[in-house]
């Protein structure tokens, strides 16, 4: 691990002022370490913001309001995720393993780097890491890569389970920087590689993202989650689908449906959502709907699977809606 | 995966062999040719004596330790405080070999700055049970076979005292799914749900 001085801000204004050139937030650690060790980042200043109070889970008007340093297990069990955004809690629960889960803050979570194995070594090229020296993945392993918004510089999944259901939730994120804050949409934040893959999202240099905020969604207490993977546990995801359905009287009125596992960033499917918008709960809907789930997908030599497990696993998961 | 090193022999070899992994890994990023990330690109190099102060509660006890920022939880723990029980297996939050309580939620050591502690509770293998006692998770990993080599025992346990704790010892598969933290590369895995069960729902406390 390379040196870097350690500060402990005491405020949110403090810590925004501190960041610079070389600095790296610290709440769980379980990316930042965890790259660090790898030589994959390589901060000189190392900020913990662990004593900031962004904390707290509590509806705010209709919307629920959760602190950026929130765990996942915590907000996982919190009732009023479960009773209200089940999506999200089975997300969580989904998502890397008990003690992980204790440490990882939701913020962290969401700005997460990818688990693309040329990315987490320095002895390979990767565009992500070091702008310019190639993408090995393109013509190595990339089973577990993505198929919609690759270029020819990063096929490179995001790993967030989380943010997969929150951008199906369209769900916002504040930010904070020098100069104030500014609230944007979860799904605006996260950037397509295109040429630029080192770019993986809007924040600014320094900015702090301090809360996650879910809009109220009477309906998304029909929600879930379903994540394929090699191992039914402790494992990233091959393809997963968030779905959320508004139903009355055996019709669809609204639908959510986001993809993760097969995307650059978190995938939100309208196009799928309008399919089955109006028509009957029925299986005979689903199949019908997400026909064109995976249009546009560039699938890789290894993962050609996907396309067709990307469309099961969202009908499995509106399956798992029914009454 | 988690590469678990097997326990050796004797202690001065697996840690010859731990230290000569060191040195050939930082080997190969010093002639490695691809820069590091963006973060490298600009802000000024720590100083020389770069070193922060700790007081960090273990096991009931407190310990004024100055530092480097770099060191881990679980570096600390083994060789500054010398309390071995805490594994070191992959050393990448992958394993759970090195899992320990701070204020009583199970965390992994090797993905935990000791800096960022100051003032937190860290519990653990040596101090989950008063005196020479032994924890009842601990008398049911004996009891019930639930191990082999031991080396990811000591993580095993922790995890399981925290898993009573949290309630999720309802059935074998939800044992088994807030178990799937810990790697056992022996495969003990049937007689540590066993020795889970076991102890049932009162087996939480430390």
């Amino acid at each position: 691990m390379r040196a870097f001085t350690f500060d402990t801000p005491a405020t949110v204004a403090d810590a925004v002022a501190q960041a610079g050139d070389g600095s790296a937030y610290l709440a769980g650690g379980t990316t930042l370490v965890d790259l660090m060790k790898l030589d994959a980042m390589t901060p000189t200043r190392v900020l913990d913001i662990n004593r900031l109070p962004m904390r707290g889970i509590r509806l705010e008007g209709a919307r629920l309001s959760v602190g950026a340093l929130e765990r996942m297990s915590d907000v996982a069990d919190h009732p009023m995720v479960r009773a209200r955004y089940p999506v999200v809690a089975e997300a969580l629960l989904r998502s890397a393993s008990p003690q992980v889960r204790n440490m990882a803050s939701i913020g962290g979570n969401l700005l997460q780097r990818t688990r693309c194995g040329y990315f987490r070594d320095p002895d390979t090229p990767c565009n992500k890491r070091a702008p310019g020296t190639g993408c090995p993945a393109r013509d190595g392993h990339n089973r577990a890569h993505a198929i919609l918004g690759t270029s020819n510089d990063c096929v490179a999944t995001h790993p967030s389970d989380l943010a997969v259901a929150l951008v199906a939730l369209d769900a916002s994120v504040l930010l904070r920087n020098r100069t104030g804050e500014r609230i944007v949409r979860l799904d605006d934040i996260y950037r397509l590689p295109e040429n630029t893959p080192h770019l993986e999202n809007q924040l600014h240099p320094g900015e702090l993202l301090t809360e996650v905020s879910i809009p109220a969604l009477d309906w998304a207490r029909r929600s879930t989650y379903v994540k394929v993977r090699d191992r039914q546990s402790y494992e990233f995801a091959l393809t997963s689908a968030a779905v959320a359905l508004d139903v009355r009287g055996g019709m669809i009125r609204n639908a959510r449906v986001a993809a993760g596992g097969v995307g650059t960033k978190p995938w939100r499917l309208p196009a799928v959502e309008r399919a089955l918008t109006g028509r009957p709960m029925r299986l005979d809907t689903f199949e019908s709907a997400v026909a064109h789930a995976a249009d546009g997908a560039r699938p890789l030599a290894h993962n050609r699977f996907k396309p067709a497990l990307l469309r099961r696993t969202i009908v499995r998961a509106l399956t798992g809606l029914e009454d | 995966m988690a590469h678990v090193p097997e326990p050796d022999r004797s202690d001065l070899s697996r840690r010859d062999f731990l230290a000569r992994s060191a040195a050939m890994s930082a080997a190969t990023v010093a002639v490695g040719v691809w820069p590091a990330g963006p973060a490298a690109a600009a802000g000024p190099a720590p100083p020389a004596n770069n070193l922060v102060d700790v007081t960090l509660r273990v096991n009931g006890r407190p310990h004024q330790l100055r530092l480097d920022p770099r060191t881990t939880l679980l570096d600390t723990l083994r060789e500054r405080l010398h309390l071995t029980g805490t594994k070191k297996g992959c050393d990448r939050g992958q394993c759970g070999a090195c899992t320990v309580h701070v204020d009583g939620r199970r965390v992994l050591a090797c993905l935990t700055l000791a800096a960022s502690l100051r003032d937190r509770a860290v519990t653990t293998i040596e101090g989950l049970a008063p005196g020479g006692d032994l924890h009842p998770m601990q008398q049911a990993f004996i009891d019930h076979d639930g191990f082999q080599c031991g080396f990811c025992t000591p993580g095993q346990i922790m995890s399981a005292v925290a898993l009573l704790r949290e309630g999720h010892a309802g059935s074998d598969d939800e044992i088994r799914e807030f178990m799937s933290g810990n790697l056992c590369r022996c495969g003990a895995y049937p007689t540590i749900v066993d020795a889970v069960k076991a102890v049932g729902p009162r087996g939480g406390s430390n």
